[in-house]
């Protein structure tokens, strides 16, 4: 049911990896998507422009995508609408209180050696494997 | 400008990078935490290859005296491991795991405009601002964040 794609896994990845290079040798910044993110809602300061124009790429890449002739994206989510602004909340709140998420821990800190980003990445893929496993098989539950 | 130009075209190549890895398919992402399930190892692969080519690029910027298009680089300088970034990434992961989306899917996602998404997208926007404003953060105020010491802080 669920195929591995390796191959695409790791183009993805490397170009993920070359946007968050390119950003901190051309704008000295940190390529946390929650960070980036967060930093837009709360700061009121010249740091803004760089922030939204990084989500409007994000932003951009389907539609750009969609002009070449791909479809946009309408990913098969969880239709429980109660279900899925629970996860929004809960991805919004915790990302900001742990400083990260998947972009900023998971691959910048990774690449950058931080202890830090390490024990989060591990501790939320932990409770991210342990939530599914509930979800799914109903472990524990 | 170059510097938002720059951001921009970097937002561009992540969400291209997003979209080529699956990582913008739920069902890519909740294979890979099902490990008792049918296990998708596709996201091992999106991050080996996310960490090899950003660890060369930040190197490199190690290397530099400064980025091309701004006086300096914004590296984050905590080193402590503190509980709100463990009960931080624990709130995340389970919000990560309900539904397989995280930040950067959510908002390449956005395009689409499918109500779920928009409703996830929503609700994870509530979620920061609620840290911010929550007993949680210690009430500090917007001031604070907006000064340089502690934005560079923020580990992303």
């Amino acid at each position: 049911m669920h195929d591995l794609t390796p191959l695409h896994g790791l183009l993805g990845g490397a170009l993920i990896g070359l946007a968050a290079a390119a950003l901190m040798l051309f704008t000295g910044r940190l390529a946390g998507v929650s960070g980036i993110l967060g930093g837009l809602l709360t700061s009121r300061s010249t740091d803004r422009a760089w922030r939204i124009a990084f989500v409007a790429g994000l932003v951009a890449a389907p539609i750009l995508a969609a002009l070449a002739g791909a479809p946009l994206p309408r990913p098969a989510i969880a239709t429980n609408l109660a279900l899925v602004a629970a996860a929004g909340l809960l991805v919004g709140f915790g990302s900001r209180m742990g400083n990260g998420c998947t972009s900023g821990h998971g691959v910048c800190g990774f690449a950058r050696g931080s202890a830090r980003s390490i024990v989060a990445t591990v501790v939320f893929m932990g409770a991210a494997v342990l939530t599914v496993a509930i979800v799914r098989h109903g472990f524990g539950g | 400008m170059p510097l938002v130009l720059a951001s921009f075209a970097c937002g561009l190549v992540f969400g291209a990078g997003l979209l080529i890895s699956g990582m913008t398919e739920p069902d890519k992402v909740l294979g890979f935490l099902d490990i008792f399930g049918a296990w998708d190892a596709t996201l091992a692969f999106v991050m080996a290859g996310a960490v090899a080519v950003s660890s060369v690029g930040f190197a490199l910027a190690q290397r530099r005296a400064a980025p091309l298009f701004a006086s300096g680089y914004l590296w984050p300088t905590r080193r402590d491991i503190d509980a709100p970034l463990v009960t931080g990434a624990v709130l995340f992961g389970v919000g990560w795991g309900l539904v397989g989306i995280c930040p950067g899917p959510a908002l390449v996602n956005l395009a689409g405009l499918s109500l779920p998404i928009v409703v996830f997208v929503g609700a994870m926007v509530i979620g920061m601002l609620g840290y911010e404003f929550s007993p949680a953060r210690g009430g500090t105020s917007v001031a604070a964040v907006e000064s340089p010491a502690v934005a560079s802080r923020t580990d992303g």
